[in-house]
This record gives C-alpha cells, sequence and structure tokens, in this order.
C-alpha cells in the first residue's frame, strides 16, 4: 500500500485540468478535488444548471477554449478520482507523507497523498473605500460569477471600478447581458494605457480584444474615465450612487450596483499549510511560493501551477498545470519529453513578459492608504475601522502583519484575512513608509475557510469512506 | 560590528514571565535588558487559552497564584491596559460522581488559601445554569476567577517595561551564555553582546537549553495544547468552563467567539512551531456540542496551538540557580503559566534584588531535578 503513487490535484480549473490530463496520459490515477459544484475554474465556470445558453453567449471571446477544456475535463472524468463540492481545509503530517483534511458535502474526510499539485486559483483582490461593505457592492469576480453561473446580473444600473483587465471585460459582458453600464471608473491614469502599446507586437489578440471591449463600450454612450479616486458610495442600507474625485473634480453617478477590484490575489493558504517557502512578488504585489520553472515548491512532491501561484491569466494556467505535472513525473522517475517542457516553459514565460506590462498598464493604486478615511472598515468580519488599525500601528509600534493581526484583530474574523490582508499589509506599509514586502506575510492557519463544529461528529476516516 | 551593552539584569525571554519580571525589576531601579527571539509575547503568552484561573491548581502554586489574583486587576494602572480581564466566574464540570468527588477533595484540600470554592450538586447546576444541557454530576464554580486577552496582555508587559526604562530587544535570538565569574555574557542576535551582573532564564518552552548550558539539566518536554475558535455568536456563556481530567475548556469573549481547548497539537519539524491536531480539535468539538448545544450550527474559523513546556511533576521552575550565584530560572509552567506570570515577575525581582522571596517558592527549587537528571545521565 504505502509503495503506490497517489497524487492529488487541488482545483479544478484550467491549471488542475491542465495537470490531470498529462498526469493521465502518463498512466496515473489523480484524484483531483474542487469545492465548486462543476469542474471549470473562474474563468471557465459553468452554470450550477444549464440554462441553454450557448458557450459564444457566456464564455465570449474565451467561448472555443472554454468549451475544448470542459470537453478534455468530461473525458478525463473515467480515468480520474473526481470529487467535486469537496473542501480542502487543511494539509497536515507533510513531514511524513501527508494528508489533507476535507469537508465533502458536510462529511469530513482525511486524503492521503504523496504527491500534492495545488492549482487553488485566485480571488479578486479589493482595498476599502467609504461604503464598500454595503449590500449592492460587489467585487468584479463575483458580478462576472453571477452573470455566468447564476444567468444573472447584480443589479440593473452599475459603475463599474477598479484596475485590470477584468474591468472593461466585465463591463462589457453586462452590457451584452443587457444591464445599463453608467460608467467604467479606471484607477489608472490614462497615460499607463501607453504601456499597451509594447504588448501589440507581442500579444496582439489581447490588444485586439481590449480594444474592442473599449470601443464597444464607448460605441454605446458607455464614460470610461481614467485616474479616478472613488470618494464614497450613497445610500444607506443600499446602493443609490457613487461619488469620486477625477483630478480636483467631484462628480456624482446614480448605480444600484457597483462591482470593483484591483486586479487578483493567489488563494496561497493551502500551500503555506503544506509548509512551503515563500518569497514576495513585486509584479503581485504579494507573497507567493517559491516555485521552480516547472512549479516545484520548496517542499518536496509538492507543486504549485495556475493563478494560485502567481497572477497569470488562464492560458499560462493551463500551461503551469501541465508543467508541474511533468515535475511530479519526472520527479517518479518516469520520463516525459524534455521538449515539452521546454516548450511550455518558453511559453509560459512569454505570458508573464505580457503580465509586466499589463501591470503597469493597470496600476495599483498605490496612494490608496492615504487617501482612505478614517472612518472605513479595513477589517469587515472584526469590524476594525482604518483609524483604528493606524492607532493600534502607530502605539504599538507594530511593524509586521501577523502582529497587527494580534494586537488589533484585523484578519483574525471569518475570512481569515483572505479579504483584508492585502489591504491590510498596503496600509501597514504605507503608514511605516517601507515597501509592502517589509512588513512580513499573514501565516495562514486551518481551516482555510470557516467549516461546521460538527464536522468533528460526522466525520470518517479515508478508509472508511 | 559588535555592539556592546552592559546591564544589571539580562534576560532570555520576552514571554509574560520574562516581562512582567523586567517591568518590576526596572521598577525597582535596576538595568533591563529584555531579550527574545521573536516578538515579546507571541510564544505561549501571547497565544494561549487566556484562562485566569486558581482553581485546579497544585497547593504549592496557590501562595503564588494568589499573589496574582491581587495584580490582575491592577492591569491597566501596571500596563496601560486592562487586557480584557473580566472575574467571570471558572466552573469546572464533574461528568461522573467519581469526578464530583474529586472536586470536594480538592475543595478541601485547598481551603485554607482562600480561593472561594462553591460545590453545585447536579440538580442546583441546572436551576443555576440553564444553558447547560449536558448530564453532569455536579461542578465547582471559583466565582472570581475568570479569564483575559492573552494577545494583548503579554505584549503590553513588554511594552510597559520599555517605558520604565528596560532595553527591549526582539527579534534577538540569545545564541550563548556564559557565566564570567562575577556576572554573564550573552552573546545575541547579530553581534549583540551583552554583560550583567545577573541572569534570568524565562525562554518558556526553550529553556532547557540554558538551564543545561550551566550544568542544570531538566526533564523539560514541550507541548502543544491545541485551540479552536468559532465565528462570533450571541453572548450566551458567561462564565469560563472547564472539566475534572482536563479534555475540555472554552469561554466566549466578548466579541461572541468561543475559544476552546483540549487535546494536544502536535510538532513540526522545526520543534518551535507546532499545528493543531485535527483530531484533538474534533474532540474539543465534539464536547462542545455535547455542553452547548446551540453550537452544531455554528462554523470554526481558526484553529491554532502554541509551544509550553511542561515539568513531570506538573509545577513550573522558579528559583536561584544551585550551580551558578546571580541566575536565576522561571520555567516550565505546564499549560498554565499565564496566570501566575505577573506574580512570578515580581518574586523574580524580589530574588534579584533582595535575595529572597515574600511568597513561597521552595517547591520549584531546579534542585528537585538534580536527582533525576543525575540518574537520566548515568543511564545514558
Ligand atoms: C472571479 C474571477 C473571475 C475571473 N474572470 C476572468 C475572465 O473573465 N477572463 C479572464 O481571462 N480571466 C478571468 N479571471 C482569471 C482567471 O480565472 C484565471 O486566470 C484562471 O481561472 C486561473 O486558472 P487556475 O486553474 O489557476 O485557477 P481557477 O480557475 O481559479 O481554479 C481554481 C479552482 O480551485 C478550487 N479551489 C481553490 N481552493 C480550494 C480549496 N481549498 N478546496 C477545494 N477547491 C479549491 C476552486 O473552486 C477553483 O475551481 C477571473 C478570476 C476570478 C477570481
Ligand atoms: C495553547 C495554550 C493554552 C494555554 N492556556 C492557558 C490558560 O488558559 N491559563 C494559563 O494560566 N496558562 C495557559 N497556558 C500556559 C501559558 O501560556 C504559559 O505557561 C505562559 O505563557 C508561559 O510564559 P513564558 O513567558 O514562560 O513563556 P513564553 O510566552 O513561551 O515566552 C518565552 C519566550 O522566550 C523566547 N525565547 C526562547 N528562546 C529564546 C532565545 N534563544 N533567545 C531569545 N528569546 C528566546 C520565546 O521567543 C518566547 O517569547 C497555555 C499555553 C498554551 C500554549
Amino acid at each position: 500500500m504505502t509503495e503506490t503513487v497517489q497524487p492529488v490535484i487541488v482545483g479544478a480549473g484550467p491549471a488542475g485540468i491542465g495537470a490531470a490530463e498529462r498526469l493521465v496520459k502518463a498512466g496515473l490515477r489523480p484524484i483531483v478535488l474542487d469545492e465548486g459544484f462543476r469542474a471549470g475554474g473562474q474563468i471557465y465556470r459553468r452554470p450550477l444548471i444549464d440554462d441553454g445558453r450557448s458557450y459564444r453567449n457566456r464564455y465570449g471571446s474565451e467561448a472555443k477554449k472554454a468549451e475544448r477544456l470542459h470537453r478534455a475535463f468530461d473525458r478525463l472524468v473515467p480515468s480520474i478520482d473526481y470529487r467535486p463540492e469537496t473542501l480542502v481545509w487543511n494539509v497536515a503530517d507533510t513531514d511524513r507523507g501527508g494528508h489533507l483534511d476535507v469537508l465533502s458535502r458536510g462529511i469530513h474526510r482525511e486524503i492521503a497523498f504523496t504527491h500534492l499539485l495545488l492549482a487553488t486559483g485566485a480571488t479578486d483582490r479589493v482595498l476599502p473605500f467609504p461604503g464598500w461593505t454595503r449590500p449592492g457592492v460587489y467585487t468584479l469576480g463575483a458580478a462576472q460569477t453571477a452573470l455566468k453561473a447564476q444567468g444573472c446580473t447584480v443589479g440593473e444600473k452599475l459603475v463599474f471600478m477598479g484596475s485590470g483587465p477584468l474591468l472593461y471585460l466585465v463591463a462589457w459582458q453586462y452590457m451584452k447581458a443587457g444591464a445599463s453600464v453608467e460608467a467604467v471608473l479606471d484607477t489608472g491614469p490614462l497615460s499607463s494605457k501607453a504601456h499597451l502599446i509594447s504588448l501589440l507586437p507581442r500579444a496582439p489578440r489581447i490588444i485586439a480584444l481590449g480594444l474592442f471591449y473599449g470601443v464597444q463600450l464607448k460605441l454605446a454612450g458607455v464614460r470610461i474615465l481614467y485616474g479616478v479616486r472613488p470618494e464614497a458610495i450613497i445610500g444607506e442600507e443600499r446602493v443609490d450612487g457613487i461619488r469620486f474625485r477625477v483630478g480636483d473634480q467631484i462628480e456624482t453617478l446614480q448605480c444600484n450596483a457597483l462591482a470593483y477590484g484591483f486586479a487578483l490575489r493567489a488563494e496561497t493558504q493551502l500551500a503555506d499549510l503544506a509548509g512551503c517557502r515563500f518569497r514576495f512578488d513585486e509584479r503581485d504585489r504579494a507573497w507567493l511560493p517559491e516555485r521552480d520553472a516547472l512549479g516545484r515548491t520548496s517542499r518536496p512532491q509538492v507543486y504549485v501551477a495556475g493563478d494560485g501561484s502567481g497572477i497569470a491569466g488562464a492560458d499560462a494556467a493551463e500551461l503551469a498545470g501541465e508543467l508541474a505535472a511533468l515535475a511530479l513525473i519526472e520527479d517518479l522517475g518516469k520520463a516525459h519529453g524534455g521538449d515539452r517542457a521546454r516548450q511550455l516553459i518558453a511559453a509560459h514565460g512569454r505570458i508573464l513578459r505580457q503580465r509586466d506590462i499589463l501591470e503597469k498598464a493597470f496600476p495599483f493604486p498605490r496612494d490608496w492608504f492615504e487617501t482612505v478615511p478614517g472612518t472605513t472598515m479595513l477589517c469587515r468580519c472584526e469590524e476594525i475601522s482604518i483609524s483604528e488599525a493606524r492607532l493600534a500601528i502607530e502605539t504599538e509600534n507594530i511593524s509586521e502583519v501577523n502582529r497587527l493581526k494580534a494586537l488589533s484583530r484585523v484578519g483574525m474574523g471569518r475570512c481569515q484575512g483572505r479579504m483584508c490582508s492585502a489591504a491590510a499589509a498596503e496600509f501597514l506599509s504605507g503608514v511605516r513608509k517601507v515597501e509592502p514586502e517589509a512588513v512580513g506575510r499573514l501565516r495562514a492557519q486551518a481551516p482555510v475557510k470557516p467549516i461546521p463544529l460538527t464536522f468533528g461528529v460526522t466525520g470518517e476516516g479515508e478508509a472508511r469512506s | 560590528m559588535t555592539r556592546r551593552i552592559s546591564t544589571d539584569v539580562a534576560i532570555i525571554g520576552g514571554g509574560l514571565v520574562g516581562s512582567s519580571a523586567a517591568l518590576a525589576i526596572r521598577k525597582a531601579g535596576l538595568d533591563v535588558v529584555l531579550i527574545d527571539k521573536g516578538f515579546c509575547g507571541a510564544q505561549a503568552s501571547g497565544v494561549n487559552y487566556g484562562g485566569v484561573r486558581r482553581q485546579g491548581r497544585s497547593p504549592e502554586q496557590l501562595p503564588l497564584s494568589q499573589r496574582a489574583h491581587r495584580i490582575w486587576p491592577r492591569l491597566r494602572e501596571l500596563v496601560g491596559i486592562d487586557g480584557e480581564y473580566v472575574r467571570s466566574g471558572h466552573l469546572k464540570l464533574a461528568r461522573t460522581e467519581k469526578d464530583f468527588a474529586k472536586l470536594e477533595a480538592y475543595a478541601e484540600t485547598v481551603e485554607g488559601f482562600g480561593i472561594g470554592l462553591e460545590l453545585i450538586g447536579g440538580r442546583a447546576l441546572k436551576a443555576r445554569f440553564p444553558w447547560l444541557s449536558a448530564e453532569a454530576a455536579g461542578a465547582s464554580l471559583c466565582a472570581d476567577d475568570g479569564h483575559a486577552n492573552p494577545r494583548l496582555v503579554s505584549p503590553a508587559f513588554a511594552r510597559a517595561a520599555e517605558r520604565a526604562g528596560a532595553t527591549v530587544l526582539e527579534h534577538t535570538s540569545v545564541r550563548d551564555v556564559f557565566s564570567t565569574g562575577n556576572g554573564f555574557t550573552v552573546l545575541a542576535g547579530d553581534g549583540i553582546e551583552i554583560r550583567s551582573r545577573m541572569l534570568i532564564n524565562s525562554a518558556g518552552a526553550w529553556s532547557d537549553r540554558f538551564a543545561t548550558a550551566f550544568g542544570e539539566a531538566v526533564p523539560l518536554t514541550r507541548i502543544y495544547p491545541s485551540m479552536v475558535v468559532t465565528e462570533p455568536l450571541p453572548l450566551r456563556l458567561p462564565v469560563s468552563m472547564g472539566e475534572q481530567g482536563g479534555g475540555f475548556y472554552g469561554r466566549q469573549v466578548a466579541r461572541g467567539n468561543y475559544v476552546m481547548g483540549g487535546g494536544r497539537g502536535r510538532a513540526l519539524a522545526n520543534p518551535d512551531f507546532s499545528r493543531p491536531a485535527v483530531s484533538a480539535a474534533s474532540s474539543v468539538m465534539q464536547r462542545a456540542i455535547a455542553l452547548f448545544p446551540h453550537l452544531a450550527n455554528a462554523q470554526v474559523i481558526r484553529f491554532w496551538s502554541g509551544t509550553e513546556s511542561e515539568m513531570p511533576d506538573g509545577n513550573p521552575v522558579i528559583g536561584p540557580s544551585e550551580t551558578t550565584p546571580g541566575l536565576f530560572h522561571a520555567f516550565g509552567f505546564c499549560g498554565a503559566g499565564f496566570q501566575i506570570a505577573p506574580a512570578v515577575g515580581e518574586v523574580i525581582c524580589e530574588l534579584v534584588t533582595r535575595g529572597q522571596s515574600t511568597t513561597p517558592v521552595d517547591a520549584f527549587s531546579i534542585g528537585r531535578f538534580r536527582e533525576a537528571s543525575a540518574h537520566t545521565a548515568t543511564s545514558l
């Protein structure tokens, strides 16, 4: 029994699927765990129930890729051990083989692995501003998920705000879905878009699509403003509009929903629990698991791929998944086509260089921590305001995020910092006038998402399942 | 580059024990350097359950515990914050008649110390605490015991010591210590050399190393108590709870979260770090639901554990070294040092400044292990 190889993949998005395909080709039968109802991950998220919409209608420009990936996965299912609706909430015993603690439709199980491939993807990165916790304010990703998975919009009259390619894409998707898009408020300056020119020869498709969305939005009369800073959400218990600043001008727009986000944030807690070493990544402004060109982490037999190891998008995720699988196969002492690995590494590298440019074109609003008012909630779970956090930082002379958590409760609530830790690190480094890297990284602790207290009561070991 | 510091007293370890000693000694007018390898109060002292309880302690610990009991309500005056300290009462349940008999026997043994235990039989218990739904043979209530927030209390002692003039060196690991005949040399961090007349070993679960350095090997083991915290829930649990025989303890904090413990986690490859064991956490949770069925629908948001030192007889080591004049030990609190630490700090100060403690601590002398360690040494 102990001789058997049991690779486990966490995440059935492009990265996880790419990895599973390659492992199956090598004659392995991976366990694939995903907390979602259906495979596909974020970008190629499938509807909960089929609603008759076509791929074209649901996934737009990415329809072909989505369809191909879904088909590939469906074909794969008999050759893998696929378990949807399974939340992986802990990685344990990594120093002796290792197992995952999972919660599957209310049942607790332990799943042993010999090789662990983490393809956990990303979530929106949010920054607080006055009113961000009001019902009617969504992240860009959540707004899109509503559209893709549930086939509904989050409002009738919407404003989109933030930074990142997703901003224009989601605004356009909402327009196509028949919602009234009042404006796209880009926090990046217009001048930053000049960087896109250098992307043209390398990734003409991205530029063409971006232009297409932009032009179509413009043609439909949607206002696009640059260098915007939010002032506040208007409305008491809901969203009636947004007040914002462009240069010295304050403007107000009416809407009943706002979708916003500042690019994405890698989900890295499982890698942390697995004991992987982390490094600070300038492009993502985040701590990421260290990885070699193929996706090996600092821990033997633990691999990372896709947005969960650094934001690079769906195409890169698929390549990275396959690469990590190749590493795993190599580590088993099996041969694989070295040429394939080299090709994948080159293609992956090209996408990362494009990401460098995109990051300049959609810059992070570095002045955020100076402009956010003291009364705004920094940590919504624990209801800690910006001024309370500032007071703690100044009176306790805090210079590190775990210390900030211990002394002020920021990141100590239900979301365990998944929502607020990026903002907390930005704020702390801003107040301390140091780079975000210097304030350190919030340590992960199980469970990575809340689990019911009854888990121990209904639990059963894998042997008995 | 070497940085040299001279001081009266060097303290290894800025947990609640070392920090409260630093504060007391500084107030007594001596120069103090407090050294911690991480942040002060970030190890056991900052991550423990927060039980400020006298009930259940061995009789030898009770004089010290009573002294601490008088310090806790004065936290604001001492360190500037109240640390969320409340005298909520500590209710210790007995599941069986046999366990209840043990609670009765304990109450009788500690009668003379004046901690004020009240024994409550099974039926009266239900009437008094209607929210308690598990069957219990009885309980023992210590009305003036309570709880506090360790995350806030322990760092606050270090900050107060600093404000009082102590030199606090954080992220400075002590690498080596020597006796120089009339004092000590402590090598720490990146080229820091501290010369002191006296030295305090309050390095928590890492103290054995420094005791051994002075020829006083101790049978210290490391334990990793497992903790569980729920999302915030409506306030309902007015007391801090424990159980005869261990296995479960729990309290509800002002924000509504239930903080619960019982069972042990385990060390990671690097024993300085630990992870809660899922099996331990799950048994805590099962017991919690039996006691409070309303928790059945609650969500757990975090598990954690901390590194603590344990001695074979359940009592700490507090007092002067038997090999090296000027050296004092204070470690080995066996999962129960949070409540007594502020008094231990004062006792250490008395030992340093006057050579004797006004509270009896003889039972905690390091000498009690001399034979045991000599024995292990020969049997090796
Ligand atoms: C909300 C959102 C919307 C996006 N929309 C677009 C878009 O329209 N166009 C675009 O180009 N890019 C979009 N992106 C980016 C794109 O989704 C990613 O680049 C791509 O999906 C990365 O693939 P992946 O396989 O790395 O991760 P994902 O596709 O995110 O897949 C990760 C999978 O892991 C699972 N998972 C994570 N943690 C656990 C756990 N603990 N237990 C069990 N399962 C777990 C998740 O359920 C998910 O299915 C979006 C990202 C987000 C977050
Ligand atoms: C999960 C848990 C729950 C607990 N619950 C309770 C409770 O409810 N009630 C109660 O009374 N007690 C409780 N305890 C016990 C209590 O927390 C400890 O007994 C007490 O905090 C010990 O304090 P300390 O200062 O000796 O140790 P610590 O707080 O561990 O401090 C020792 C310090 O020494 C430092 N150090 C170590 N080596 C070096 C070095 N080489 N150089 C420099 N610095 C060094 C460490 O970094 C550390 O900060 C609990 C403990 C744990 C772990």
